[in-house]
């Protein structure tokens, strides 16, 4: 394989590698970032006291709080106390190891992937880490973004690297212009309906064509955030004007002779023309609708003009073993028009959906209306910088007019181990990325949607698009 | 990390597809800053279930999970593992992990062993038949065998061989310790840094 012929996944790999695996070994490669936070860290570092280990480079570590912290009454103490266990364990990590931290109450606190890209952290080419799955959400820039378990959280805190085995890569190749009402959350709701969520299994997927290239940096995050939910270890898009324009002026974003050489670097990071991917799948942005899942994994979605499926029209006995049992969980009956059904909460926000630019795409929506009857709906910011942007263009004011609850900055209702939970048996429509049994609240029931869908459905009571809002 | 040869215990049958770590350990077990002791917490939710497998007593002390195809998926979480491992499993079978989780098993010392589907069922029938029967993993010849049926399972040869061995990966990577000091020296000067902070 020459330098010509590489994609943008194998370029960032290549340039990582600090030792060559040999003899089946895998390749270890330098972490250029390490994001922290409080639920799959604590072990890690007692893994360090215990073997008088240090961190290697506190200065390419960084810590803040998302997973369990609450969304209302920040300024007091955490009232769960296994919870504020957790918080009290990571701030004092972050002490005795010298890593900076951004703890609740903080301008910079938030989801760890929402603050990674508005520090100008998260850069093309570079590889990024942190013990979370949907840390995927960074290969937006161009950088090699993975989600890592615990004890791979406490080798990059020890040695800075990780031994990783090498990734096929598979091109998905979106082509054309999204019609309006129709999102990039759509995008990849389709392609991991399209290719299951073990189809991207051993790949990291790289985002390619016409219709990536239009979308923005928030939007591109979206995608890549749930390559993981297509069962992916990464999801990437080679950076370009877009990405330059997200990242320039950014607290950490490089500035003078730097920006120029790194400039020049990451224009040399797209992958070649005659390189060639282990899979490609391609998807016609033009007649793609608004999706939304109908099961208990995010690989069960259909277009939001689609009925419920049948089991029977599954081929494979798994896929169709699945259906019936998340048929019955969800409290569904096959045939139904998904536009008919009910919900009971819509949650706007996550790592997924709760940038800036999702909340202006709901509040444009809401903006003058009033929810449904007995529709709750939670606004939550996917960081403090988010929420005080939102109030000062007063998107705050948009939502709580509308009814809504604006809420502080963290994980929230997308897992559920904060007090922002649903009910058994409440049905959600949610900005998220899991529609996993239970996921956000024991027997709780989730559709995953768009923020324009989530919108639209807390006007009507009934999942939307904001197209049905014009039909009344 | 204890060298792993070969076992043998009782197998389970977990007939179902797409066995994510929500369901493995739910969110609300994660807030433990403890890395043992999450017995409890294994398939917390299916476990109310009277019918769930692990509540049968001829599973109830299994330590082999014989599931169906996309096991793991989902969130990061090696509190998955580590459930797993605290209720007693050894081993996994599946015909299709999740890549974290896959690794994480191989930090943990648990087997995460590929199969065929036509394995898969051939393995769940017999178990089927004969409720509470031992199969043994012998990870030197990459076998599983219950009764009369012996099946091969597949696991990347390097973590095979960390198993095997019992060998640490940090301590393994510190190895190369001058290797990666000399990849610092080179790496250029916009790169990201988070110290000091910057406002």
């Amino acid at each position: 394989m020459t330098k010509t012929n590489l994609t943008l996944a194998e370029k960032v790999w290549n340039d990582h590698v600090v030792v060559k695996g040999e003899n089946g070994a895998p390749d270890l490669l330098f972490i250029d970032l390490h994001l922290l936070h409080e639920v799959t860290s604590p072990q890690a570092f007692d893994g360090l006291r215990l073997a008088g280990r240090q961190v290697r480079r506190p200065d390419l570590t960084i810590a803040t709080e998302d997973h369990n912290t609450p969304t209302i009454d920040i300024d007091k103490p955490i009232a769960d106390p296994t919870s504020r266990t957790q918080i009290e364990a990571l701030r004092h990590n972050a002490k005795e190891f010298g890593i900076r931290i951004h703890s609740l109450g903080d301008i910079e606190q938030g989801i760890v992937h929402v603050v990674g890209p508005q520090l100008g952290l998260t850069m093309p080419g570079i590889t990024v880490v942190c013990g979370d799955s949907h840390t995927s959400t960074h290969g937006a820039f161009g950088a090699l973004a993975l989600g890592i378990g615990t004890s791979e959280v406490e080798h990059v805190l020890a040695t800075q690297t990780l031994p990783l085995k090498p990734f096929k890569t598979m091109a998905i190749n979106v082509e054309g212009t999204l019609r309006a009402g129709v999102t990039s959350k759509d995008i990849i709701l389709a392609v991991i309906a399209k290719i299951g969520t073990g189809g991207g299994q051993g790949y990291v997927l790289e985002y390619r064509g016409s219709a990536i290239r239009d979308l923005s940096m928030e939007a591109r995050m979206t995608i890549c955030n749930m390559s993981i939910e297509a069962g992916a270890r990464a999801g990437m898009v080679a950076p370009d004007q877009t990405t330059y324009d997200y990242l320039k002026g950014r607290v950490h974003a490089p500035v003078g002779k730097d920006w120029d050489e790194a400039i020049k670097y990451w224009d040399s990071l797209a992958t070649d023309e005659n390189a060639v991917f282990d899979a490609q799948v391609f998807l016609d942005a033009n007649t793609l609708d608004p999706f939304v899942t109908w099961g208990t994994n995010p690989g069960q979605g259909v277009s939001l003009n689609d009925v419920v499926p049948f089991p029977e029209s599954f081929t494979d006995p798994n896929e169709k073993a699945a259906a019936v049992r998340a048929l019955e969980y969800m409290d569904l009956v096959a045939g139904t028009k998904m536009k008919d059904i009910k919900v009971d909460t819509v949650f706007l926000g996550s790592c997924t959906n709760s940038r800036i630019e999702d909340l202006r795409a709901a509040a444009e929506i809401l903006k003058g209306k009033t929810k449904a009857e007995n529709i709750r709906m939670l606004v939550v910011p996917g960081s403090a910088r988010v929420r005080l942007e939102a109030e000062h263009e007063g998107l705050d004011k948009i939502f709580l007019d509308f009814g809504a609850e604006w809420r502080f900055a963290g994980c929230s209702m997308c897992l559920g181990m904060n007090p922002d939970q649903l009910a058994p048996g409440e049905r959600a429509a949610s900005t998220s990325n899991r529609n996993f049994e239970g996921r956000q609240g024991k027997g709780a029931r989730t559709h995953l949607v768009s923020p324009l869908v989530a919108a639209a459905t807390a006007i009507r009571g009934t999942l939307s698009a904001p197209a049905d809002l014009e039909e009344n | 990390m204890e060298k792993f040869t070969t076992f043998s215990g009782i197998a389970v049958p977990l007939r179902r597809s797409n066995v994510d770590t929500d369901q493995i350990i739910p969110a609300v077990y994660l807030k433990r800053i403890t890395k043992t002791g999450f017995e409890d917490a294994l398939f917390a939710s299916w476990r109310n279930d009277p019918e769930f497998v692990l509540n049968d007593p001829a599973y109830k002390h299994g330590s082999v999970l014989i599931a169906g195809p996309d096991f793991g998926t989902g969130s990061s979480r090696e509190h998955a593992v580590w459930a797993l491992r605290d209720y007693g499993f050894k081993a996994v079978l599946s015909s299709k992990f999740a890549d974290i989780f896959k690794g994480n098993s191989g930090k943990q010392g648990l087997i995460a062993g590929e199969i065929t589907d036509e394995d898969t069922q051939k393995l769940w029938d017999a178990i089927l038949a004969n409720p509470g029967v031992e199969i043994t993993i012998d990870l030197v010849q990459r076998t599983a065998t219950l009764g009369d049926l012996t099946v091969k399972f597949s696991i990347d040869e390097y973590t095979r061989w960390r198993l095997l061995e019992g060998l640490d990966d940090i301590g393994l990577t510190l190895r190369d310790e001058s290797s990666i000091t000399d990849f610092e020296a080179r790496r250029p000067n916009w790169m990201p840094k988070t110290l000091p902070a910057k406002h």
